[in-house]
């Protein structure tokens, strides 16, 4: 079964859809929503037998590389243009098909927002790679 | 009796640590000794149910002692050496009472990194296996099986017979404390257990005060998250749930500790703790009293703010509430430096903005706190206080 990486992203991807202001001004009772959604997805995709893993990562940055020989490791941690991509967390899910994958990502995208309302967020869905060749 | 009994894994491990320092006494290096011991324990909790052995320590250290001069053998032959036998057994002298603060100072050698203390006390003191410490940290059995073959290698050829330091013992079992209980190992009931053994092993009174603060904070747990799984901040827990039977064990350890008159850091923050538990609501916390102890506490370091920057922000809590927001806050800006990047900085300030009135400002703190959160219910809390604070300050 191929596996999929959902990627949530806290900035990057298309154009929001449906513009909404950060979580922690959202009313109390939005954000009990959206916490207690998220936990039904998790249930959900243990209980279809799917999840491998979700994760969610911190907002700071830091980009590293290699200094040369004898030197310090090269990093920046911004600042990097608003527009850039960054990756918020992620569902790695062990699924049918691609279109399940799809399917499922479209369901995350449902999550409610202010007043209820589903956020429509973008999820950047990405094949894994797998390490076992298919027979030809 | 028509079935076996349910195998007691608390007793199993327990016998652990006084098989692997008889083994390390009588001449044998502890690498060796723990590997044998732990493939041992694997076979105790196979055979274990079916057929109970009548003395399960001399199970034990018979089955290891055969693996060790297995181990000896194959390496014997394979180097073709004549002086393979050079560990012969020797007889020990034994003080049972020590095995565990023996064994402690090797698992805690100050060579070692922190991950590999914890790792290494786990498993040749707690008893627990390669497995069950690989769960309680998350990471894949086989990476922490080259944790723990790696720290035993740092340790081969160095001496293990002198006291070492307990200040990193207490160190490492308080990290295991906190490493917490999501994992199926409940890695802060082990730490207790742990360190109850070492208060029998010793009379330091920071060991019976590491003991008291682990017991006097557990005692909480049951109400520090809801149903759900939400985290509830100390002023609004249900302190029925609270567990009376620790807090008072708690609290008997640490004064027998304070007894001795020689204060340290684990006695100063138990003593925060019991003050805590001592309160029957929030309102009647002794706030006086505990900012007393943390005074105390941050005058152990010659430079606080950067020796102990958790203490000083613990005291800017306390300030707040016996002096007022304002004073609490002036007292955090002195760790700006230190901690301004770090969420517990933001949090206080929001709770002491929160106290002081000023609720859009403690939205802001805990909007700030919450993107510098590095834990998924600590966060989810910070941004549930945020929402919380600005609807108040809507009105």
């Amino acid at each position: 079964m191929p596996k999929y990486l959902l990627l949530k992203h806290y900035r990057g991807g298309p154009e929001q859809h449906r513009p909404f202001p950060p979580m922690d001004q959202w009313a109390p009772e939005d954000v009990e929503a959206h916490f207690a959604f998220l936990t039904h997805v998790g249930e959900l995709l243990e209980g279809s037998g799917e999840l491998v893993d979700v994760q969610a990562l911190t907002p700071a940055q830091t980009w590293v590389r290699y200094g040369g020989p004898d030197a310090a490791p090269v990093t920046t941690d911004g600042p990097l243009p608003e527009t850039s991509d960054l990756v918020a967390g992620w569902y790695l899910v062990d699924v049918e098909s691609r279109e399940r994958a799809v399917e499922i990502a479209a369901h995350i995208s449902s999550e409610p927002g202010p007043g209820g309302a589903p956020l429509c967020e973008w999820i950047d869905v990405r094949e894994v790679m797998s390490h076992a060749p298919a027979d030809d | 009796m028509g079935h076996a009994d349910p195998l007691d894994e608390g007793a199993l491990r327990a016998l652990v640590p006084r098989v692997l320092a008889a083994l390390v006494r009588r001449g044998e290096d502890f690498d060796s000794a723990e590997d044998a011991l732990q493939e041992a324990l694997l076979e105790a909790l196979r055979v274990w149910p079916e057929h109970p052995p009548r003395d399960p320590r001399a199970w034990l250290a018979t089955v290891a002692t055969r693996r060790l001069v297995d181990a000896r053998r194959s390496a014997a032959a394979r180097a073709r050496r004549e002086e393979g036998t050079s560990a012969e057994p020797q007889p020990v002298d034994t003080e049972e009472g020590d095995d565990t603060l023996f064994l402690l100072f090797c698992c805690c050698h100050p060579d070692l990194a922190p991950a590999s203390q914890v790792a290494l006390t786990l498993r040749a003191v707690g008893g627990l296996t390669t497995r069950e410490i690989a769960d309680a940290f998350f990471v894949p059995e086989a990476t922490m099986a080259q944790r723990i073959s790696r720290a035993k290698r740092a340790l081969a050829g160095r001496r293990l017979d002198q006291p070492g330091d307990l200040a990193v013992v207490l160190r490492v079992l308080y990290l295991v404390y906190n490493a917490g209980h999501s994992g199926k190992v409940d890695l802060a009931a082990e730490a207790i257990r742990l360190a109850r053994q070492l208060t029998l092993a010793t009379a330091e009174p920071e060991a019976r005060g590491l003991l008291a603060l682990m017991l006097l904070n557990h005692a909480r747990r049951p109400a520090r998250l809801d149903g759900e799984g939400r985290i509830v901040p100390l002023d609004r827990q249900d302190r029925g749930l609270w567990d009376t039977r620790r807090i008072a064990e708690g609290v008997r350890v640490l004064q027998s500790a304070l007894a001795v008159q020689r204060p340290g850091r684990y006695q100063i923050q138990a003593a925060i703790a019991a003050l805590h538990d001592d309160a029957e609501r929030a309102e009647e916390t002794d706030w006086p009293q505990i900012l007393a102890w943390y005074d105390d506490l941050v005058a152990l370091s010659d430079d606080p703010v950067r020796q102990d920057p958790a203490g000083v922000l613990g005291r800017a809590v306390a300030v707040g509430h016996v002096l007022g927001a304002a004073a609490g806050l002036r007292e955090t800006e002195r760790l700006r430096a230190v901690l301004g990047e770090r969420h517990r900085w933001h949090a206080v300030r929001g709770h002491l903005h929160e106290l002081g009135g000023d609720l859009p400002a403690a939205a802001r703190a805990y909007a700030d706190a919450a993107s510098r959160a590095t834990d998924v219910a600590e966060r989810d809390h910070l941004i549930r206080s945020a929402a919380r604070a600005r609807a108040a300050a809507r009105g």
